[in-house]
């Protein structure tokens, strides 16, 4: 106790210590851009700014310095670093998505990449050729101009919040597992229309995919250009789509937050915890539970939207059922109702996924090359199938079941859950 | 349209549907037997199924290499592998319940559904582990007997195999045996009690943690009876095997009213045949437009139908909701 | 709330002390070759053959880079047949300076998006599988691939079809994914133009119970029937088709082109048709050889693609070797392989290798052969070489 007393009175400390951490891991990234963890290093900084006892606003800024400068920097030394962030990002978008759903609405959504695939495919299929093979070119020709991209942007947005609330409508008089289970239809009935629907008439393409998707226009080319600054647009691209998904994100953690502590969002939490009370309070459950549904639809429209450009190519084995199921995951493991927490369930499961498992694999490989004996057993030698890069599901499986197990309640909770899962008079773990 | 084809093949179409139905029926047994004492979807059902599957593949592999699979009588073989397919995959649940969901009775409602979701993916890797250090390969196919390939002759176009009837009865038999167990006797009552409500019925002397592993182990067995024979009649398994039939099984569940064990069974053979319906007609009646392909659409639309109709199920009934 | 502060920084503080321990050492003298196939998931078996031929390769024929005083090594990396993995790999591929090469995929919908990103910076691919069109017919500089296409291939399987199994009628069937219903399509075309009476076509993502898709044609009694998609789901099929009287011959792309189609089908599969885009050991003197160390080193016989992996890596090789050699015996750069790949004449275990300037081969080899009893028995039934059709435009 007397430590982190020393620590809040001395705020000064506190901003050197965190400064020099963010400071000497984007170092460390710098130094050695090959190293994993020295990356990770970089991103548990921030998880200490988020944690520090500093006030709000100094907290906010070292976040821009740390994401909006230092990350970009290190994205464009290492372009897999900006690769993840990238992909941390529209999972961030996606879980605070389903969080509004799931976490604050309790709502159980099993299909929830459906709406992720509607904004996809919607660009998609407008941002390319394909739309040209069902409708005729003498009315439009496409695909359309990149500067659309924006759009559609909004398009996703409105689409798939349209399509939450028309998925809402029939299934409003279901509760709990009813609904689990129509949703979970719902997303296989979107998959497999996306797969099938090349004919009679071939508006996705089916299983073939669509390519190639545009990207959103380089408006500020020619500024940078006149500002002599001369980039690749392989450099471009990435740190384009990362400063755009982070952009969303923002907006999408700033509605979140605005929706929670609002009426509807107190109104959501008493539908979570006892409808037939809720309602007697006067709560309108139909129109709060379309309103959950279609916003946390519209999040996943727009992320779709920007994946779409981001890939070039997709076709729907990008969403599957066990794609909804990680999402669900993410926000489960991270803290159901919390808005840091969906943050930090999606970064650790894509970051776990993408970049440690990953990591592991290489590097037991490497041990395996090196032909380093252990305990007078070559590992050049051990049979194919420990092969360690093919079990990482095996291994987020195992993941899953300690965490649930060992923290329940996420890793960072919400405030009301937390007081929830420790009964009175036991202290809550800090 | 062409009726005489349409008509003709009827009789095997509800026949097909009728096999899938009844496997479906004893999976979702398991799921709707869990959900009915604890609320919990318990997600690696579908790979405790698998597991049974397995079992009975690699006790067939295993006497075939040993020169003992022609000479013991087919039937006895059956009998055999279904047995010990439901003896594994019960303990298997057991075992599940123990690790995974015990310690996380009393947290919120989705946070064991997450853990059931991680022993899922263990348990499709660990099989394949398993199985690719052992026979190096990890798509296993049942032996056949030429027995229970034999078709009997109905007609001109419509004829079964022997083994359709087999799981047909197979099936029948096990239902039969879960429902005496569930409502006739003292064990039965337990559960039945367990599944009311957990607290009185611990008042009343009932070991509810017991009755819990019980159910699982039912539940299991029943998955696992599902498995063999399952891998009977379509021949081949995979660690993914459970995957599918799994989901679809929990529709079954629900269709037919979660928690409810004629629900379950109900909810198996309307989902079985329309989905035979769907795969065999669609392309007939639409000239090719729609095939084979929308078949899960078509289930899951009229799941989606029937729910908003009958919101708790087909034969669920309305019961006090529980926080 | 406040001791999580203080453990993190004590964990970070550990991380920076373990990073120097762990990062790589940026050797002068290492040139890497990634392969990218699923190694998880239900392709895990035919993306670990992809891993294991490279393996195999790079073992046997890395001598003459070494000569030229590099260490070469082989970094598998898992797409988990999802494009998604598959970029992110990509983009850590081609940050990672040692990697010259990449060997893979096996799904088409994971090479597309991942190519463009090899193609940021003109990292050579070598695909051992991807038969897809598109591969190549975007005309991408790194791009190239050692097996045929599917286009051709579904012609070639046609007018096998037609011409010397004389079928009337066929039943068409697939498996909904990019591949299968791709080859499938090309089947049913070719039939049509030639005559033959298409009686249906019909897509299953089904992999266990083929009932409902089988009564119908049953009732229709083609003469043969095809199946556009991979063994999985192809053995289980044929078997319950014979399981229930169904008397028509069967026949199958590359997909199915496996021992273990002979293993899940057993003998429902004697005797039916496969077209595919690599040999078997029998045609060629040097794939038994292939075959026996495979079977050796790993314990099992090689999967479909892992003589096609084994070729494409040796081409791989080959191009490393001649650009080393045009930039002097330095490192040279991922656009001088590419090209130097590109120019590769190699004579491999699944016959002779030469790029044309899109990266199809410039004669791939098809051939058909009838199924046996035992995968060994198999014939070869015909053999063609042809060249890959022009790009259309889309």
């Amino acid at each position: 106790m007397s430590f982190t007393f020393r620590l809040r009175r001395s705020a000064l400390a506190v901003n050197v210590l965190v400064l020099a951490l963010i400071a000497g891991s984007a170092f460390l990234v710098y130094a050695v851009p090959r190293s994993i963890l020295a990356f990770m290093a970089f991103q548990a900084s921030l998880l200490v700014v988020y944690y520090a006892p500093l006030a709000h606003r100094v907290k906010m800024g070292y976040a821009v310095l740390a994401l909006g400068v230092l990350m970009p920097v290190l994205g464009t030394i290492n372009g897999y670093y900006m690769e993840i962030a990238i992909q941390v990002g529209i999972f961030v978008a996606l879980a605070l998505g389903l969080n509004i759903v799931v976490g604050l609405a309790g709502l159980l959504d099993l299909g929830y990449v459906a709406f992720y695939a509607v904004g996809a495919y919607l660009w998609a299929i407008f941002g390319s050729p394909q739309a040209g093979k069902f409708i005729s070119a003498a009315l439009v020709s496409f695909p359309l101009a990149p500067g659309w991209f924006f759009v559609f942007l909004i398009l996703g947005v409105a689409v798939a919040g349209v399509t939450g609330v028309l998925l809402g409508l029939p299934v409003l008089r279901l509760r709990g597992d009813y609904l689990a289970i129509v949703t979970l239809g719902f997303g296989e009935v979107i998959r497999v229309l996306a797969n099938n629907l090349d004919k009679p008439w071939n508006i996705t393409n089916g299983p073939k995919g669509i390519t190639p998707i545009q990207r959103p226009p380089l408006f500020f080319d020619p500024l940078l250009r006149v500002a002599g600054i001369e980039v690749s647009p392989f450099t471009l691209y990435p740190l384009y789509f990362y400063f755009l998904v982070l952009a969303v994100v923002v907006v999408v953690i700033l509605v979140n937050q605005r929706l929670e502590h609002s009426h509807v969002g107190r109104a959501w939490e008493a539908i979570r915890e006892d409808e037939v009370a809720a309602q007697a309070m006067g709560v309108p459950l139909v129109r709060m539970k379309l309103l959950a549904f279609a916003a946390g639809a519209s999040f996943a429209g727009i992320m779709g939207v920007i994946f779409s450009a981001k890939q070039l190519f997709i076709n729907p084995e990008s969403f599957t059922f066990l794609e909804s199921i990680g999402v669900l995951a993410m926000v489960i493991l991270g803290g159901m109702g919390s808005i840091p927490g969906a943050i930090i369930g999606a970064s650790v499961v894509t970051i776990l996924n993408l970049q440690v498992l990953k990591g592991i694999s290489l590097w037991l490989n490497e041990l395996r090359n090196s032909g380093l004996e252990f305990l007078g057993f070559n590992l050049a030698n051990l049979p194919s199938q420990f092969e360690p890069a093919k079990y990482e599901r095996m291994v987020f499986g195992i993941i899953l079941v300690l965490m649930m197990i060992y923290r329940p309640e996420g890793i960072i909770p919400a405030r009301r859950r937390r007081l929830e899962t420790y009964h009175r008079g036991e202290e809550p773990p800090p | 349209m062409d009726w005489p084809l349409v008509l003709g093949i009827l009789p095997q179409v509800v026949m097909d549907g009728l096999v899938l139905g009844f496997m479906y029926a004893l999976i979702a047994l398991g799921y709707t037997m869990v959900y009915g004492v604890l609320e919990l979807i318990n997600f690696a059902h579908s790979e405790i199924f698998m597991v049974g599957a397995f079992v009975g593949v690699e006790i067939l592999l295993v006497l075939r290499a040993g020169g003992l699979l022609d000479p013991l009588n087919p039937f006895l073989v059956l009998l055999l592998i279904v047995l010990t397919g439901m003896l594994v995959s019960g303990l298997l649940a057991v075992a599940i319940e123990r690790v995974a969901y015990r310690p996380l009775r009393s947290a919120p409602r989705l946070i064991p559904l997450i853990s059931a979701i991680g022993v899922s993916f263990f348990l499709q890797d660990a099989v394949r582990l398993v199985e690719s250090l052992w026979r190096n390969a990890f798509y296993l196919t049942y032996p056949s007997f030429p027995v229970f390939n034999k078709r009997i002759e109905l007609g001109e176009t419509v004829d079964f195999s022997v083994k359709s009837l087999l799981v047909i009865a197979a099936s029948l038999m096990v239902l039969v045996a879960l429902q005496f167990l569930v409502n006739r006797t003292r064990l039965g009552k337990a559960i039945r009690a367990v599944a009311e409500d957990q607290p009185t019925a611990s008042l009343m002397g009932i070991n509810v943690n017991r009755i819990i592993s019980v159910t699982f182990l039912i539940g299991g067995a029943m998955g696992g009876a599902a498995g063999v024979l399952f891998g009977v009649q379509y021949n081949t398994v995979n660690p993914f095997t459970g995957f599918i039939p799994g989901i679809k099984a929990f529709t079954a569940a629900v269709l037919g009213g979660i928690g409810n064990i004629p629900g379950a069974m109900v909810g198996g053979l309307v989902l079985g045949l329309l989905e035979a319906f769907a795969a065999s007609y669609l392309s007939l009646f639409t000239g090719g437009a729609f095939g084979a392909e929308y078949k899960d659409i078509f289930a899951f639309s009229i799941l989606i139908l029937i729910l908003i109709f009958r919101p708790r199920g087909l034969l669920g009934e309305v019961v006090r909701e529980r926080a | 709330m406040r001791f999580r502060l203080t453990r993190l920084v004590i964990l970070l503080a550990v991380l920076a002390l373990a990073v120097p321990l762990t990062a790589e050492a940026q050797g002068k003298g290492t040139i890497k070759i990634a392969t990218q196939s699923p190694l998880s998931g239900e392709l895990a078996a035919l993306g670990e053959g992809i891993k294991l031929g490279t393996q195999l390769a790079v073992e046997k024929f890395k001598a003459a880079v070494e000569k030229a005083g590099f260490k070469v090594e082989l970094v598998p990396f898992d797409d988990q047949a999802k494009p998604d993995v598959g970029v992110a790999n990509a983009k850590n591929i081609i940050n990672d300076k040692d990697i010259l090469a990449v060997i893979g995929h096996l799904n088409s919908g994971v090479a597309i998006p991942s190519s463009e990103v090899y193609k940021e910076v003109n990292l050579v691919m070598i695909s051992p599988a991807n038969t897809n069109p598109l591969i190549t017919d975007r005309g991408l500089p790194n791009v190239n691939r050692v097996c045929g296409r599917d286009d051709v291939q579904g012609e070639v399987g046609a007018r096998f079809a037609k011409d010397e199994l004389k079928v009337k009628s066929v039943y068409i069937v697939h498996n909904k994914n990019q591949y299968g219903q791709g080859i499938a399509e090309y089947f049913q075309d070719t039939s049509k133009k030639l005559g033959v009476q298409v009686l249906g076509f019909e897509g299953t993502e089904e992999r266990a119970n083929f009932d409902p898709i089988l009564t119908p044609i049953k009732a229709k009694n083609p003469d043969v029937i095809y199946f556009g998609g991979e063994y999985p789901q192809a053995a289980p099929m044929f078997r319950q088709a014979r399981e229930k009287g169904i008397k028509a011959k069967f026949m199958g792309p590359d997909g199915l082109d496996s021992s273990e189609l002979v293993k899940l089908g057993g003998d429902a599969v004697a005797g039916m048709h496969f077209t595919t885009v690599a040999g078997g050991v029998k045609e060629y003197p040097k794939a038994k050889e292939f075959a026996d160390e495979y079977k050796k080193k790993f314990g099992k016989d090689p999967e479909p693609f892992a003589a096609q992996a084994y070729d494409a890596t040796a081409v791989a090789l080959k191009g490393l070797e001649a650009a080393i050699k045009e930039a002097g015996g330095k490192v040279p750069t991922r656009e001088a392989v590419s090209k130097a790949t590109r120019k590769v004449k190699y004579s491999g275990i699944t016959g002779s290798i030469e790029f044309d300037d899109k990266g199809d081969p410039k004669k791939a080899t098809y051939l058909i052969y009838q199924v046996g009893k035992d995968w060994k028995d198999n014939k070869l039934v015909k053999r063609l070489e042809i060249a890959a059709p022009a790009a259309k435009k889309q």
